[in-house]
């Protein structure tokens, strides 16, 4: 298929991993995080690690939104479907996140809770049209990529005057968790930067990366191809002892981003104090909330749902996996107690996140 | 001279006229729909007997029987309607056995209030699908259930056929060195289903596979190759069904990506909304598994029937003690294809 095709040519990947292998010096180990999920994703799929020397390690990052989701906010949706009555719309990821109490918002809904799955924020908005006597609340998650449109949403029920809907705002910011994973000491020698979450932020918000940390940063596109090309330049930006924001991803990336976008989303929204992080915990800056002047499409005031921490399971790595600070495998209950169709950590929920994409695709390597 | 007016029944009105409770009662309501709709359409000897069970002659061989539900929805999509993939459905599920379809029975579930013109529209699909197979339908079902408490309609079908001697299909029989083969590509019906659902609109549209496979099935028995196992890789997609047998059988498998076809709109729909054909239904492929020595005689003969025409090898059997079913990627590295978690399509089929 044209434009997708030729990112995932079998050729030209032998090319670039012959490249790899040959550059990258023997003498050392190359720890490369690729922060997106996405890109979790695409190095599985594609079998990409197959095509990498032993001494150049993926490290999956935390990218995956469902993924850093803590127990307490999906707790939180659950209460407003259950206990406030409103018809509760959520993008499908999240229906299957464990929550508290043997519960998930899929166990909700089949115990009588209205959750609905949606595509986009157009289709919640147009359930709060429908059923103006119902309140409705849009699961509004994600990084930079999903803020915007949520910001639409808001802005034209706001214009509307759509009294019955509103949001409850887990909008997580990109910057703020790779400032958090480096100042925990996980030790990384770069990393392969967001897709998507770039093409709305630009490359610029990653320079203090590679100034203040020195860490080299490549922006790369999610296909197989893009992801292997921004090893390389991280192998090559490392061998040379350089410290730079390159972007792999120039089809669609420009330093400074998506300027409507961005003005849109500082617009609805502006930053919290700290939001808690699975795996990260509480990160200053790290998250937002409705500006003042659109608290009427707030959930979390209108209804006075409160955010209430809840510890993980004692066995789940999700933490030190979002971390970086191990793998999937090496948790205890990998593929035994937790598995995709039983999560119990929300690393083993999405395709995206570092558990599920290596249960899901690569476990056959510790079979040999 | 009787001065009773010989009855007379206003015939069904086609057009303009509902289900309503009493179609499913019992009564006369409910003998006008059987006669006027379901028996004029289905029309052969075995339902014209009108009894409560068809009285089927001896047959020669080991019996296979199959029943499928079908609750799709929406329920017409681009190439065909939930009346011929209930016919399809459960032939396929009968001829994959390598048994001759010989009977299916029908069942319906109507919703109160389910249009006439729409519900004839499904049975006389069902009916030409049904002739077309040489598969009659010779016994049925009819039900209403109030409004609100179905979506329209549900069918299930019955099939039972006949397996000729020395055939015997099973998953459990496929073993290391195997030939793994697919008729076609892969998910054109779920992502036909899915497209119309979400109102996706392409250049070309997706149109559903949905089709009988008994006759592509009987040239591939008839090539004398030896087959271990056939099936149908509908709701999970091939990937779930390779699991399945891979499971049964106490065997791992190798894919290869580059030989498995999907058509370049669903390759399309796929991408955009983030499923992997692998997973997506189909209602008109199977895969054969059979040994070595074999497959590139059966892929001949797959070839040789229009519904086989894009036939492929696309993997084989290995010893595999955790049973993985394993692809080498298009970009040359492998990964796992393991069994579909959670619900990817509801309502499929």
């Amino acid at each position: 298929m044209k434009y997708v095709d030729e990112f995932r040519d079998g050729v030209l990947a032998k090319n670039i991993a012959a490249n790899i292998a040959s550059e990258a010096h023997a003498g050392r180990s190359y720890r490369l995080m690729e922060f997106c999920g996405g890109h979790t994703h695409a190095i599985s799929r594609y079998g990409i690690a197959d095509l990498l020397p032993a001494n150049v390690r993926m490290i999956h990052g935390p990218g995956c939104p469902v993924c850093v989701l803590p127990i307490g906010r999906i707790d939180q949706a659950i209460r407003l479907a259950r206990e406030q009555g409103v018809i509760l719309c959520t993008y499908a990821d999240t229906m299957r996140v464990p929550a508290s109490a043997n519960l998930s918002l899929m166990r909700a809904k089949a115990q009588g809770a209205d959750v609905r799955m949606i595509y986009s924020t157009q289709d919640a908005l147009q359930v709060a049209r429908d059923n103006p006597q119902r309140e409705v609340v849009f699961l509004a998650i994600g990084f930079e990529t999903t803020t915007p449109p949520t910001a639409v949403a808001v802005r034209q029920a706001a214009a509307e005057g759509l009294q019955n809907f509103s949001i409850l705002c887990d909008h997580v910011l990109t910057p703020a968790a790779m400032h958090a994973i480096l100042a925990g000491g996980v030790e990384i020698d770069g990393f392969v930067g967001p897709a998507h979450v770039s093409t709305v932020i630009g490359s610029k918000p990653y320079e203090p990366f590679a100034d203040d940390y020195g860490k080299p940063v490549v922006i790369a596109g999610f296909e197989p191809l893009d992801v292997m090309q921004a090893i390389l330049m991280l192998v090559r930006q490392v061998n040379d002892g350089r410290a730079e924001v390159e972007n792999e991803f120039t089809r669609a990336v420009t330093r400074e981003g998506n300027l409507k976008a961005q003005q849109l989303v500082a617009e609805v929204f502006e930053l919290r104090d700290r939001f808690e992080w699975r795996g990260l915990g509480s990160v200053p800056h790290s998250a937002l909330k409705l500006r003042p002047q659109f608290a009427a499409f707030d959930a979390e005031q209108k209804f006075m749902v409160e955010y209430v921490a809840v510890p993980d399971n004692k066995a789940c790595e999700c933490a030190a996996i979002l971390r970086g600070q191990k793998r999937p495998q090496e948790c205890k209950i990998f593929g035994t107690v937790c598995t995709p169709d039983n999560p119990v950590g929300s690393c083993m929920v999405s395709s995206e996140g570092a558990c599920a994409a290596h249960y899901s695709y690569g476990r056959f390597r510790e079979s040999a | 001279m009787s001065t009773v007016k010989p009855a007379y029944t206003r015939p069904l009105d086609f057009k303009h006229g509902r289900i309503d409770m009493s179609h499913g009662s019992g009564g006369r309501a409910m003998a006008q729909l059987i006669t006027e709709l379901f028996a004029a359409a289905f029309d052969n000897p075995y339902l014209a007997q009108g009894n409560d069970g068809a009285l089927l002659p001896q047959a020669q061989g080991r019996l296979v029987m199959a029943t499928d539900s079908h609750v799709v929805s929406p329920l017409f999509f681009a190439g065909g309607d939930i009346g011929c993939l209930s016919v399809h459905g459960t032939i396929n599920d009968v001829a994959v056995m390598g048994a001759t379809p010989l009977y299916l029975s029908a069942s319906f579930i109507l919703e109160e209030g389910f249009p006439l013109a729409d519900l004839r529209r499904i049975v006389e699909s069902m009916a030409q699908a049904a002739r077309a197979a040489g598969v009659p339908i010779v016994t049925g079902d009819t039900k209403v259930v109030e409004q609100g408490k179905g979506d329209g309609v549900f069918i299930t079908t019955t099939g039972v056929g006949v397996v000729p001697d020395g055939i015997h299909l099973s998953g459990d029989q496929t073993r290391p060195g195997d030939r793994i083969l697919l008729s076609g590509t892969i998910g054109d019906h779920g992502m036909a289903i899915l497209s119309q659902r979400e109102g996706l609109t392409f250049s070309a549209p997706i149109v559903s596979d949905t089709a009988a496979l008994h006759g592509l099935i009987a040239a591939m028995l008839d090539s004398g190759v030896q087959l271990r196992v056939l099936r149908d890789p509908t709701r999970g997609g091939l990937a779930t069904t390779l699991n399945e047998i891979a499971g049964q059988s106490g065997v791992g498998m190798m894919l290869h990506e580059t030989a498995i076809k999907v058509n370049q709109p669903v390759e399309a729909a796929c991408e955009f909304l983030g499923l992997d054909p692998l997973y997506v239904a189909n209602e008109g492929k199977l895969i054969a598994i059979c040994a070595p020595e074999g497959a590139d005689r059966l892929l001949a003969a797959m070839r040789a029937h229009p519904l086989g025409r894009e036939a492929a090898i696309i993997g084989e059997v290995l010893a595999d003690a955790h049973g993985f079913v394993q692809m080498t990627t298009r970009l040359g590295g492998r990964r796992v294809v393991d069994w579909l978690a959670g619900e990817q399509l509801p309502r499929i089929c």
